[in-house]
């Protein structure tokens, strides 16, 4: 027997549509054709080609451009893209996709199950390290027909189908990409994709320009004629442009957080922080396990406790995401809210380190090390300040060093570090995003795998069960066990849920309708009149 | 000048220039690849995800898998057929990179540098004709106040004047991007995108040049030559003109031939505060993003068009002062 999901499908995919349907009529407002989306995308990516380029500016618009077979719900339920309904075999293994009609690419030509096996199996294999570990568990993949794919694991994978978005594995043109080096086909320059907008112009430095597709294969879609995301480097020019009304978008990093109140105060604008559930980034002190004493844990448990993370989520971050209550985001699936860190309590910090065999010396301090502050904005290094004013409560001084992305990058990447910042995407689900943190098998020296060498057999074991396991009970009961684990031992001291500001103009319709944000297709975006 | 010395003077100085552009070549080479981290981290760090697998495929693109002298190797054999490489992170030739950006960044600093230049000398001249009196007074002072004040501020300052509060000019930009327009109706639209830049990179300067000319035309103005200018009858007006400021010009070229070469490094800030296409944002990400081949190209065509602007400013002190002889 064949679980078919069609009618969930349906009622899932058009649920959302009913009630923005219905939202819109009841303040009076149609979906309006026409207009030009001015917005911002910081910093300015390299190239558009998402597989080839994942950085965060690159799937915002890279989005609009490319689709995978899947959008997201709020709360990560699969919702039809290209792939208009699937099936899932009962033991696992086996997933048939069945892909919309009439799709073409923005070269004229059309879509088909070859173009969504090429970019599967051998386009995003060898350009994108996400996707791959994940698109390695595929044993056999074939075009059935021309609009259904089927694909069979190696073993059964139960998030296997939080991997089709376009921000991890969007479909490419075959005829573009075949027999070339995908990194530098023509392709990548003039990204061709079958999404609502095609990319038009770039003039670097100043503007990316993206027309309205008119073939794409929702009718009358896009509402949108064109956008154009403008290059802005300097954060308060950004939210000059946002309160002048010349752009009437912003997303991700491009507002700081403590301008925020100031932009909710305005009549005329959205401040919106829903639409990262996709993505779940969750925000930690990253420590090496290897500079002492920070293999202790009792000392990794009073630094946590030391740290008031709602005085960072309320006076630094402004009410814009929530504190960290252990290694998993709330949105993540799995997450259990019954496990939490110990709670901010700087007394009992103090008496653990005691208790732990750190006295205080004569200037009260017990020990020093030295913390990276994070180069993505002076955000980070506000919180990196209240972190030393933190640790110096329980008698630890953290001695700041400041570094641009590059030094950072690669010195966590080669573990030449003691305390840094670090925020990683937990993708939905503990096995794409959490595990890579925690398990001893992913020690390397690559930034985003176990770089703090945390290594304990127990949680190894409770992972490997949770990655394999088939049924959902199963794996629930794998992930709050390894849940209990981590908040004990803290290899890693969870801060933030974090959240990014989406602020726009009110006369903005549809802009956060998903669990991806402003990584949606944009295709039911407008602007009233 | 003797128009017969200019065909070996030219010769001369371009040998010592090619010399000290290559010199300049392989220390910024070096001086880039000190700083730690190279493109493929830093890919690796903003893409929030990586393998081994995909540094090294990175880094043999790139070419960074190659000993430091064969990559220098590389590079010099480019620069010297004036291939300045190709940015394998943007998949771009660095020449268009830069052909790109780089009339943006002239315009600007072209457009000040003038503004400074002739606004500043006037300032100064008029200060030192009203040596001590209110309007001396205000010029050394706004000079002084303009000088002192930080780049960026006095951007965000003006942007908060004049497109905020008077809403008369854009905050951002080169030009309106998706509104049609033609021939006249663009030039105007750049025209006001480029004067809040242009102003604020400009006034630094402008008070450098305004308190320069100040000091040289009052040390001029008290020689003998000019007293005597005044005995045998010369007009109040041509003994300014003519013996004066041509005489205090002198050290204001000087300083102005090398702040044009600064002119174009100073420009980063302005070109970020008003999100200005330029060059030296250019220059700034690629720093930010590790593209050696970009910085180095960049760094390339900043020294080459300083090397040429001292070469100008040389034989403009024998134009301006025929004392001055042109020599190698």
């Amino acid at each position: 027997m064949v679980v078919s999901r069609r009618g969930l499908l349906a009622a899932a995919g058009s649920a959302p549509v009913l009630m923005r349907a219905s939202e819109a009529l009841a303040q009076g407002i149609a979906p309006r054709r026409g207009g030009t989306l001015q917005t911002i995308l910081t910093p300015e990516p390299p190239v558009l080609q998402l597989g080839v380029n994942n950085q965060g500016p690159t799937g915002i618009a890279g989005s609009k451009i490319f689709q995978g077979l899947l959008e997201y719900s709020p709360t990560l339920e699969p919702l039809p893209a290209l792939a208009k309904s699937w099936n899932i075999s009962p033991d696992g293994k086996e997933y048939v996709f069945h892909l919309q009609q009439n799709v073409k690419f923005h070269d004229g030509q059309p879509m088909t199950a070859d173009d969504v096996v090429f970019s599967i199996s051998k386009f995003h294999m060898e350009v994108s390290p996400r996707a791959r570990a994940i698109l390695a568990l595929i044993e056999t993949i074939e075009a059935r027909d021309p609009h259904t794919v089927r694909i069979v694991l190696k073993q059964a994978f139960q998030p296997f189908l939080l991997i089709f978005h376009s921000t991890a594995t969007c479909i490419v043109p075959k005829h573009l990409f075949d027999g070339q080096d995908y990194r530098t086909a023509p392709a990548v320059q003039r990204p061709i994709g079958t999404g609502a907008f095609k990319f038009a112009e770039w003039q670097r430095g100043n503007f990316i320009r993206l027309e309205r597709f008119e073939e794409y294969w929702k009718p009358g879609q896009p509402y949108l004629d064109a956008i154009i995301y403008r290059i802005i480097p300097d954060s308060q020019s950004r939210r000059l442009a946002l309160e002048t009304g010349q752009v009437l978008l912003t997303q991700s990093s491009d507002i700081e957080p403590f301008d925020v109140p100031q932009l909710r105060q305005r009549p005329n604008l959205n401040v919106e922080t829903k639409g990262w559930e996709y993505q779940g980034p969750l925000s930690w002190i990253e420590l090496n396990h290897r500079v002492k004493p920070l293999d202790d844990a009792r000392v990794r448990r009073a630094m946590s406790m030391a740290i008031d993370r709602n005085f960072i989520v309320n006076r630094l971050w402004f009410g814009v995401g929530k504190p960290a209550t252990n290694p998993l985001a709330s949105t993540t699936r799995f997450f259990d809210p019954a496990v939490k860190i110990a709670a901010f309590n700087v007394q009992a910090a103090n008496a653990l380190l005691d208790q732990a065999g750190f006295p205080r010396n004569a200037q009260g301090v017990r020990f020093t090390l030295k913390h990276m502050a994070l180069p993505y904005g002076e955000i980070w290094t506000r919180l990196s300040e209240y972190l030393r004013q933190a640790m110096r409560n329980i008698g630890i001084a953290f001695e700041l060093e400041s570094t641009d992305a590059g030094s950072w990058a690669r010195r966590v990447g080669n573990w030449e570090y003691e305390t840094t910042i670090n925020f990683v995407y937990q993708f939905g689900d503990p096995t794409m995003g959490v595990e890579r943190t925690y398990v001893s098998s992913n020690i390397q020296r690559v930034t985003f795998t176990n770089t703090g060498g945390y290594s304990n057999p127990r949680v190894d074991a409770l992972f490997q069960e949770g990655r394999t396991a088939a049924a959902v009970a199963d794996r629930q009961r794998a992930f709050t066990e390894v849940q209990k684990v981590l908040v004990e031992e803290v290899p890693q001291i969870w801060l933030t849920e974090l959240s990014f500001p989406t602020i726009h103009d009110k006369k903005l319709h549809n802009v956060i309708t998903s669990g991806v944000g402003v990584h949606a297709p944009f295709d039911d975006v407008f602007i009233a009149g | 000048m003797e128009l017969s010395r200019l065909p070996g003077f030219l010769f001369r100085r371009g040998v010592k220039a090619a010399l000290v552009i290559l010199a300049i070549v392989v220390c910024n080479f070096f001086l880039i690849h000190a700083a730690p981290g190279d493109p493929a981290s830093v890919i690796a760090g903003q893409s929030g995800a990586a393998d081994e697998r995909f540094l090294a495929q990175l880094r043999q693109q790139f070419g960074l898998d190659q000993p430091l002298y064969v990559q220098l190797w590389i590079y010099l054999k480019g620069v010297l057929t004036l291939d300045l490489g190709f940015s394998h992170r943007q998949q771009q030739p660095v020449w268009t990179l830069i052909a790109e950006r780089l009339p943006a960044t002239l315009l600007l600093t072209g457009a000040a540098f003038a503004f400074a230049l002739a606004a500043g000398i006037t300032l100064g001249t008029m200060a030192a004709r009203r040596v001590g009196t209110w309007a001396d007074s205000l010029i050394t002072t706004l000079a002084l106040t303009f000088y002192a004040t930080p780049l960026f501020w006095v951007g965000l300052m003006l942007v908060l004047l004049f497109s905020v509060w008077l809403e008369w000019l854009p905050s951002f930009g080169m030009m309106s991007v998706g509104v049609e327009m033609h021939g006249i109706a663009v030039v105007l639209d750049v025209a006001s995108h480029l004067i809040l830049p242009a102003l604020t990179l400009g006034l630094f300067y402008l008070a450098v040049y305004a308190r320069l000319t100040r000091a040289t035309m009052l040390e001029v103005a008290d020689q003998d030559f000019v007293k005597t200018a005044r005995a045998k009858g010369v007009p109040e007006g041509q003994v300014v003109r003519r013996h004066v400021l041509r005489n205090a010009l002198l050290p204001v070229i000087t300083f102005a031939g090398i702040q044009a070469g600064q002119l174009i490094g100073g420009s980063i800030l302005v070109e970020t505060v008003f999100a200005w296409p330029g060059i030296g944002r250019l220059a700034f990400d690629a720093l930010l993003a590790r593209d050696y081949a970009v910085l180095l190209g960049v760094f390339f065509c900043t020294s080459v068009m300083v090397v040429l602007l001292n070469l100008a400013t040389d034989l403009l002190y024998a134009v301006v002062d025929p004392r001055v002889e042109v020599e190698g």
